[in-house]
């Protein structure tokens, strides 16, 4: 079986798997990392999004084969190191995660960690054309929420786009 | 013989100590064969004291009987349940009684200072472990976060009480759940008066530590073990603090498993590592509820990547791998003979025609000179209660007994059933309740764990069975297909009378009451059983709240072939959406204005409060473009009420933007909801319950049904089925929680659906000029290429990095 080799949340992993298993099902059912949420796995409910070099990208659309050994995949449980230790917040996290406690954004839970990644990489999208976040950049996340945290979603992305 | 009268619909017990001195009296209070003992627990002794016990142990461990209730329970109004005595006779009482502690729900001091308590209901989203977190910590005198709330395991001697739904579980365990909290920290000042030599009225408890006059003190972690009951328990009688005294209920507080989901530690069913438990899917047929005859290639399959098992099952193929992908791989390559499921042929056309042929005639309406009718008919297709997280269950069954995981709103029926079908005794099961992202109904069933332990038993492995979101979409329960037609009589400025009649596909309650004592009455033949629940739940759930004159609202169901259940709200948001735009015909018939005459027609204070909330504070009657406007709506449920005030936009710009593989169609632009729900555990989570149901009312209104051709729905992911996305929520939300004068909570987790869904339809009607007759509006246009039935789950991209963002 071919050996696969990537960087995870900072940590070189080498596993062995089919090329073209996709790389969600390498992260959760083979390394355990179970942040990235199985939703539909056809790149279309965002679920899964995680970071790859620091751009949003859907795991469940993306063959293990395809990853070089020095392309870094950033998971929720690794998003707070993504910024420097004095960036984080009360919890030791991420500012947008910061935000997203504070506002208490969560129901049940499931989508979130793909929400917050997302938001992550509108954000710095954003602020790398220099401007703000407006509500048709808000318009414009495809992540599904079923329990409809939508409202509380839009007031996180603006209250931690302001602390990043 | 007290116990012999135990009202065992509400299973009450006859407890552990009621021979103890401490409650002599207390038996005296109701005689439990009588019908009016329902109003109120044997156990109550006033408003605010009720008994409770500290049971035998080595740490402190307080119990109170979960029926306890200090108001009517839900329970009280159901005149029409089938009677207990009919379904489970005296030995099967005997049985129960003869378990000391059988309804008990405990609250355990721990050494660390931590109180843990085991809540027998289902976290699925809607807050209930932090509710009930507050509630312990209200009474023990100890910070929300030193609360543990885990959920429990079906415990088949809570009978009845071990059912999430109906927006229930805080109406129901709101006394309960604080008598055993208050039992513990009596027990905990007991023991630190001896402790700290001092008088139980000298020490004051907070923050889990306990302080006497001297300023000596004593941690509730110190105190675990010397407050524990020891060999024996006892009674103990404890009164409840007052409104006044609250510090905890009625304050915004933020979820306890936050931090878990932000940071991706939450664990629901396919998170849980069970060894040996490898990825399952399972193969479906290519029409509803089609059954495998055989598998052409199944060696071939089995010898695929990862595969480790292949086996057919009742409802399926089913396929373990190493990996999930593999079971794509696998489900997508198998060959497989079906057998073609019950409603094949069929489509949305014909299955509204036989709900229009089981239509009964209208009541005749009063017959009076100068009178007019104003009438309304309304179809709203079939709706997917699919959440996030699929159906999904861990089994493993082994020759002698078997162990489950999964996301469960009735586990004592799940177990019951999973039982009968594995061949093993009921004890043999056990069934472990896991965090669920997401129900909407979904999980009053428990199709995934019966099938994963069907595929577990077959293969003689442990199994991961994860269904595929296309499985889940297309397979799953829905929301029954059904018409609603209204009818009422206008003379002069009043109405007479006003009849509405919803006729509809089945809605399946086998679930039951949460066990399968009633699950089995539900089940009686030819639909028979489940149709008295249909009716019970429908009169115990709508009303007209208006003052309209002679009320009628009837239910109809037919066709038993579908997956349905209850939806968030169940029949309220399509009643309430058929009355609603009625009320807005007879207000223009009357020339009144919508909000105007929603209040002249009122005769509820709390409704007229939050209907003049929204108005006020969402501004209704003020000037809008051509192509926008405002609706307004009310509705009653829950012991709450709540009112809607939306503002759409359908203008050409709006309706015609661009995004790909979605809907956007006309735009709800802000919405104003005010709820009174009566004593509010958490407004933050009561909040954030009103903006999701605003959310699905938008969704039910607007975007999303399923479609039946040909013996299938063809919704098979979320680029199908449009629930409200970012570009259809609307940017300004105002949800206001009404202060109540009521003393008791009502329910929150259904309540935000009904009224919005209703107001979006109001406002719809009066931005365009006609009244739509079909939800949700966009149905008859198919907005999606539909994906391949055989094979019945599609194949995961491979662009992944092409598109990052």
């Amino acid at each position: 079986m071919p050996e696969q080799t990537f960087i995870v949340n900072g940590e070189r992993v080498t596993v062995d798997v089919e090329d073209d298993v996709r790389l969600l099902w390498v992260l959760r059912d083979l390394l355990g990392i179970t942040g990235p949420k199985y939703g539909c796995g056809i790149n279309v409910c965002k679920a899964c999004t995680s970071h790859i070099n620091g751009k949003a990208f859907n795991p469940c659309a993306v063959p293990v084969g395809e990853l070089a050994d020095d392309d870094e995949v950033t998971t929720i449980e690794g998003l707070p190191g993504e910024v420097a230790e004095q960036q984080r917040g009360a919890h030791g996290l991420h500012p947008m995660q910061e935000a997203w406690l504070e506002r208490d954004v969560v129901q049940c839970g499931y989508c979130q960690p793909g929400q917050i990644m997302a938001a992550v990489a509108l954000v710095n999208r954003v602020k790398a054309e220099g401007r703000q976040v407006t509500g048709a950049d808000l318009d414009t996340i495809r992540n599904i929420c079923r329990c409809g945290t939508y409202t509380r979603i839009r007031e996180a992305i603006t209250d931690g786009a302001s602390r990043m | 013989m007290w116990f012999l009268g135990r009202d065992l619909s509400l299973g009450r017990p006859p407890g552990p100590t009621r021979s103890g001195d401490s409650v002599p009296d207390s038996r005296d209070l109701h005689d439990p064969r009588d019908a009016h003992a329902l109003e109120a627990s044997p156990y109550a002794v006033d408003r605010r004291r009720f008994v409770g016990y500290v049971l035998a142990g080595a740490t402190l461990v307080a119990a109170a009987d979960l029926v306890l209730a200090d108001a009517p329970p839900a329970g009280a109004a159901v005149p029409t349940l089938p009677q207990p005595a009919e379904l489970y006779d005296l030995n099967d009482m005997l049985t129960d009684a003869a378990r000391p502690t059988a309804n008990l729900i405990t609250v355990t001091i721990d050494e660390d200072g931590t109180a843990s308590f085991e809540l027998p209901r289902a976290e699925v989203g809607q807050g209930i472990t932090t509710s009930t977190a507050m509630l312990v910590a209200e009474e023990l005198d100890l910070p929300v976060e030193r609360v543990r709330v885990t959920l429990a395991p079906a415990r088949p001697e809570l009978l009845f009480n071990q059912l999430t739904g109906g927006s229930n579980t805080t109406i129901s365990t709101y006394t309960p759940i604080r008598v055993a909290a208050a039992v513990a920290r009596a027990a905990l000042l007991d023991a630190a008066a001896i402790v700290l030599g001092d008088t139980v009225a000298g020490l004051v408890a907070k923050g889990g530590v306990i302080t006497a006059r001297d300023g000596s003190s004593v941690t509730y972690g110190e105190l675990a073990v010397r407050a524990a009951g020891g060999a024996g328990g006892r009674a103990v009688e404890v009164e409840l603090k007052s409104e006044a005294e609250f510090t905890v209920i009625g304050t915004p507080t933020n979820r306890v498993d936050a931090l878990a989901a932000v940071t991706g530690q939450k664990d629901y069913t396919t998170d849980l590592a069970v060894p040996g438990a490898l990825p399952t899917m399972v193969c479906r047929a290519p029409t509803l509820n089609g059954t495998p005859v055989a598998v052409r290639n199944q060696a071939q399959v089995e010898a695929m990547p990862g595969v480790t098992h292949v086996a057919q099952v009742s409802t399926g193929v089913a396929v373990r791998a190493a990996t999930f992908g593999q079971c794509i791989d696998a489900v997508r390559a198998l060959d497989v003979v079906w057998k073609d499921g019950p409603v094949a042929g069929e489509s949305d056309a014909t299955i509204l025609r036989k709900v229009r042929a089981a239509q009964l005639p209208m009541p005749a309406l009063p017959d009076t000179p100068l009178a007019q009718t104003v009438s309304g008919d309304f179809t709203f297709w079939f709706r997917s209660n699919s959440p996030m997280d699929t159906n999904s269950a861990i089994a493993d069954v082994r020759p002698d007994g078997a162990t489950i995981w999964a996301g469960l709103k009735s586990p004592i029926v799940a177990q019951q059933r999973i039982a009968e079908r594995l061949g093993m005794s009921q004890d043999r099961v056990t069934v472990n309740v896991v965090t669920a992202g997401g129900s909407f109904g979904r999980r009053l069933f428990f199709d995934g764990a019966l099938e994963a332990a069907e595929v577990s038993q077959a293969m003689g492995v442990p199994v991961k069975l994860m269904w595929h979101r296309a499985d889940d979409a297309r397979v799953g329960r829905t929301h029954p297909l059904g018409t609603c037609r209204v009818q009422a009589t206008v003379s002069g400025s009043n109405v007479l009378a006003f009849n509405q009649s919803l006729t509809c596909v089945e809605t399946d309650f086998r679930h039951g009451l949460g066990e399968i004592i009633t699950a089995a009455a539900a089940d009686l033949p030819a639909g028979v059983g489940n149709l008295g629940f249909a009716e019970t739940i429908f009169a115990l759930t709508q009303e007209v709240p208006y003052d309209f004159g002679a009320v009628t609202q009837t239910l109809v169901e037919t066709d038993d072939r579908f997956n349905t259940g209850s939806m968030r709200n169940i029949y309220s948001p399509d009643v309430r959406v058929a009355s609603e735009l009625v009320v807005d015909k007879l207000a223009a018939k009357m020339k009144m204005d919508p909000y105007q005459f929603r209040r002249r027609f009122q005769r509820n204070e709390r409704l007229l409060k939050v209907l003049d909330t929204v108005a006020q504070a969402g501004e209704w009657g003020r000037s809008m473009p051509a192509g926008t406007a405002q609706g307004i709506a009310i509705h009653k449920e829950y012991k709450g009420v709540s009112a809607c005030l939306v503002e759409i936009d359908t203008r050409p710009a709006t309706t015609g933007r661009q995004v790909r593989d979605a809907v956007t169609g006309p735009r709800v632009t802000r919405v104003t909801f005010a709820i009174d729900a009566g004593l509010v555990i958490n407004p933050r989570g009561l909040e954030a319950q009103m903006q999701g149901g605003i959310n699905d009312g938008i969704a039910l209104a607007l975007t999303s049904s399923l479609h039946l051709r040909d013996g299938h729905f063809l919704e098979a992911s979320w680029d199908n089925y449009f629930y409200t996305r970012q570009w259809n929520t609307p940017p300004d939300v105002r949800v206001i929680v009404v202060p109540s004068e009521e003393k008791v909570p009502g329910g929150a987790g259904e309540a935000g659906v009904a009224a919005t869904f209703a107001a979006v339809a109001c406002a719809y009607a009066r931005a365009t000029g006609t009244m739509p007759t079909e939800f949700p509006i966009n149905h008859r246009t198919l907005s999606f290429e539909p994906k391949s039935f055989v094979p019945p789950i599609p194949q995961s991209p491979v662009n992944g990095l092409e598109l990052t963002s």
